[in-house]
């Protein structure tokens, strides 16, 4: 089978899963007739028709509203935000409404809500955010972030199958940057498991989304020098996989975490917290985090890539990490 | 074209109803009123957890409209609206037992007053405090029914005040555009919390709004029960044939202060006293009787039955258990612990691959010129006349008619999409290959650009200037 890009991996899963339920039905703006913003809904319409492939006004509000109803009467739906930023638009819909209906009256919302995130691509301010702590401080959401192609399409149907509210993130970096071969056979990733990327003894680099990417060239980097790195993607941030991390961490003694999202408030912090209480002991040095700058995500190339990690700062950190 | 923005008053006569029925409608304001004057004398034993919201006065409004619902329609309260709650079959006691942040409560005390619903018997869903929300909600939800082959219709309340957010555009403009089966009550009773709704909205009647989303509005006189009953029974109907939604605005007063904390002294004494002579139950007990439709005997059975439900009720609800502290942690997640399943009325055929398949392309209607002529000139342009009208209310019912290559059509009024044009009908054929664009043929295009980059550079050939 030819390697696909994570693009791809991401409209084969929507195709499959619409093909295998007709309860499964696709909304958001320009996905029909145009093909969605990245094309990632090209062709659905022509398969699917339009009562199940539904081009809706510009209206986060509205949308993610509309798919919570369409869930309540048993149908699956899949919203595409045309990029994750505009989740800010239907925040409430999200965080109290979708979110609380299981906790509060006991009315699951099957619903994926995926879109365009992340920066590298210079989109500027609006069109490359990492949204994803907004909704990790809100419980009954679950919270995909992959890293490759096979991840993006196993995880994706998972998300569909499953019975509440998911955001799935879809780095744009990695669209169309990333290939890999997946098996032709079907398959799904759980959601909630972390995988290990690189094996190594010396520190944990602890990772997810496009920085999983950056730090493994950093762990080559280290690797030259003598220095033996573990990667772990987390691939699902909510709800996270406490296990795998704290397994990890008392392997290497030593933590390092990379995210794309900004510093204060970032899901390092909460991990960092994690580790404390649950492997205070094995650490042998303080754990460690490169980030993104605490402004917003800057337009101009080298503002940009000021803003961002690389694999030259993690690997720094990593170098000062691995002194103790 | 459905497009009828008329507005029109609905007079006491317009509802056909029963003698059981109407005595029903009583049954129920009155089991309203009365639960929630309970309600106050719990709040005032401190029997009631957090805020209590009286609709004292719009009582007519909740059980009317609630009553032109079908038991297979869904509908999604407001607080104020437990008289349509108890409409669609919940007891007092699932109201006081969320009140009181009981064990027993629909919520299991997690949540209260009429946050609550029933996805499975009595098809409602629950509201959550911000307001407007509930507008797409049931949008989507009207859609998945005529998805579902459910022919049902999907009902909400929003205040005067609520109709200010944001989520009531949203949403009422969505479900406009996708002609949902979705009545929409704007439940006018004067006042937002303390400001009255002439310092919220410059238009004369909330029931305007509607011409700016192209769909039919009504407004009646809310505390009046069978004239809400008639106008939102004609709305259901209208919803029901493929022709909404349709929003209502009842004129109503809210009779209590926002919450039970709320003297509403900002409410001139007048204006109570204006409303207060215009009391819905009163004034239905009045019909009753000239009607000849009961008589004492009959209000008083009606009377005590409801005050020995009540009793019941209270008891219960009274005796009932809070709930243990470790509920606390669970229920965050469905693990399993419901099966989502759809009710399919329809096959599920006509939903799949190649069913459902079309041939997608543009449809562009209009050239959106401010100029009719110019339009009519474009379209003449055009090697052939105007497109085929489409069906009008636009259920998104298309499919192509692959398997019946010689029937034209079933066209989509809102979706962009049509099926091809059968080969029997010559017209629509050319009318629809002059409008259209084939799928996938935007500026990205490669075809498309390398087709206008052939364009470009014959022009530059004749000598002309190239725009780049």
């Amino acid at each position: 089978m030819a390697a696909i890009t994570m693009l791809e991996g991401i409209r084969q899963a929507i195709f499959e899963e619409m093909d295998r339920d007709p309860a499964v039905v696709a909304l958001g703006e320009d996905i029909g007739v145009y093909g969605g913003a990245f094309k990632v809904t090209e062709g659905l319409l022509a398969r699917f028709g339009p009562e199940r492939v539904i081009d809706a006004p510009i209206s986060e509000t509205a949308i993610v509203g509309a798919a919570c109803g369409m869930g309540y009467l048993g149908l699956r739906p899949i919203v595409e935000m045309q990029f994750i930023d505009f989740i800010a638009c239907c925040f409430n819909q999200v965080t109290n409404f979708a979110a609380k209906s299981h906790y509060r009256w006991g009315a699951p919302v099957p619903m994926v809500l995926r879109g365009p995130s992340g920066g590298g691509v210079h989109g500027g301010p609006f069109h490359s955010a990492n949204p994803e702590m907004y909704f990790m401080h809100t419980p009954g959401l679950k919270i995909i972030y992959p890293s490759t192609a096979y991840d993006a399409k196993g995880l994706l149907k998972s998300a569909v199958r499953d019975n509440n509210p998911v955001l799935f993130f879809e780095h744009k970096y990695l669209y169309r940057r990333i290939k890999e071969e997946i098996p032709v056979e079907e398959y799904t990733v759980p959601i909630g498991k972390a995988a290990v990327r690189r094996e190594g003894k010396d520190l944990t680099i602890l990772s997810y989304a496009a920085m999983v990417h950056t730090s493994m060239e950093a762990a080559e980097m280290l690797a030259k020098e003598g220095i033996d790195a573990e990667v772990i993607d987390l691939r699902t941030l909510l709800p996270l996989d406490r296990e795998a991390i704290l397994v990890s961490v008392k392997k290497t003694s030593k933590l390092l975490i990379v995210h794309e999202d900004t510093r204060t408030g970032g899901i390092a912090g909460e991990i960092a917290a994690l580790v404390c209480e649950g492997a205070f002991e094995d650490l042998d040095g303080p754990i460690a985090r490169v980030t993104s700058l605490d402004t917003p995500v800057p337009y101009s190339p080298p503002l940009e890539e000021r803003f961002l990690p690389n694999a030259e700062k993690v690997a720094a950190a990593a170098r000062d990490l691995a002194k103790y | 074209m459905h497009v009828a923005n008329s507005v029109k008053e609905t007079g006491t006569t317009a509802a056909k109803l029963t003698r059981a029925q109407h005595l029903d409608l009583y049954y129920h304001m009155q089991l309203n009123r009365q639960l929630e004057d309970r309600m106050v004398r719990l709040f005032r034993q401190n029997k009631i957890v957090g805020g209590l919201y009286s609709s004292l006065g719009q009582e007519a409004v909740s059980v009317g409209t609630a009553y032109a619902l079908e038991p297979k329609d869904w509908l999604a309260p407001m607080i104020r609206n437990i008289g349509a709650l108890l409409v669609k079959g919940f007891k007092p006691r699932d109201i006081m037992t969320q009140h009181m942040a009981k064990y027993t409560s629909p919520t299991f005390g997690k949540d209260g007053t009429s946050h609550f619903g029933d996805l499975k018997v009595h098809h409602t869903i629950s509201p959550i405090s911000m307001l407007g929300d509930l507008i797409p909600v049931m949008t989507g939800v009207a859609m998945a029914g005529r998805y579902l082959g459910q022919n049902i219709v999907a009902l909400t309340w929003i205040g005067d005040g609520g109709s200010s957010t944001g989520a009531f555009h949203e949403g009422l403009n969505f479900a406009a555009s996708q002609r949902a089966p979705f009545v929409l009550v704007v439940e006018n009773n004067q006042w937002a919390y303390s400001t009255p709704v002439a310092r919220q909205v410059p238009v004369k009647n909330l029931a305007d709004r509607a011409v700016a989303y192209g769909i039919t509005s009504k407004i009646t006189d809310g505390n009046d029960v069978l004239a809400v009953y008639g106008t939102t029974k004609e709305a259901v109907e209208e919803c029901r044939a493929g022709h909404g939604p349709v929003l209502i605005e009842v004129k109503t007063h809210r009779m209590k202060g926002h919450a039970q904390h709320d003297p509403a002294e900002y409410v001139p004494k007048e204006m109570v006293e204006y409303w207060k002579a215009r009391d819905p139950i009163a004034r239905y007990e009045k019909f009753l009787t000239e009607n000849k439709i009961w008589d004492a005997k009959t209000k008083s059975e009606i009377d005590s039955r409801i005050e020995r439900e009540l009793d019941e009720d209270q008891k219960f609800a009274e005796e009932s258990p809070l709930p243990p502290p470790e509920l606390a942690e669970q229920g965050v997640y469905c693990d399993g612990c419901h099966t989502i399943e759809a009710d399919w009325q329809r096959s599920k055929d006509e939903l799949t691959p190649p069913n459902c398949s079309v041939d997608a392309v543009w449809e562009v209607k209009s050239f959106g010129s401010l100029d009719p002529d110019a339009d009519a000139e474009m379209k003449a342009a055009a090697p052939t006349k105007a497109p085929q009208q489409s069906s009008g209310n636009g259920a998104p019912h298309a499919r192509s008619e692959k398997s019946s290559p010689k029937t034209p059509p079933k066209a989509l009024a809102n979706s962009p999409v049509k099926a091809t044009a059968a080969a029997g009908d010559k017209d629509a054929l050319e009318t629809a290959a002059a409008l259209r664009v084939p799928f996938g043929r935007g500026p990205k295009d490669r075809a498309f650009r390398e087709e206008r980059a052939q364009k470009e550079k014959e022009k530059t050939r004749r000598g002309k200037r190239g725009r780049r």
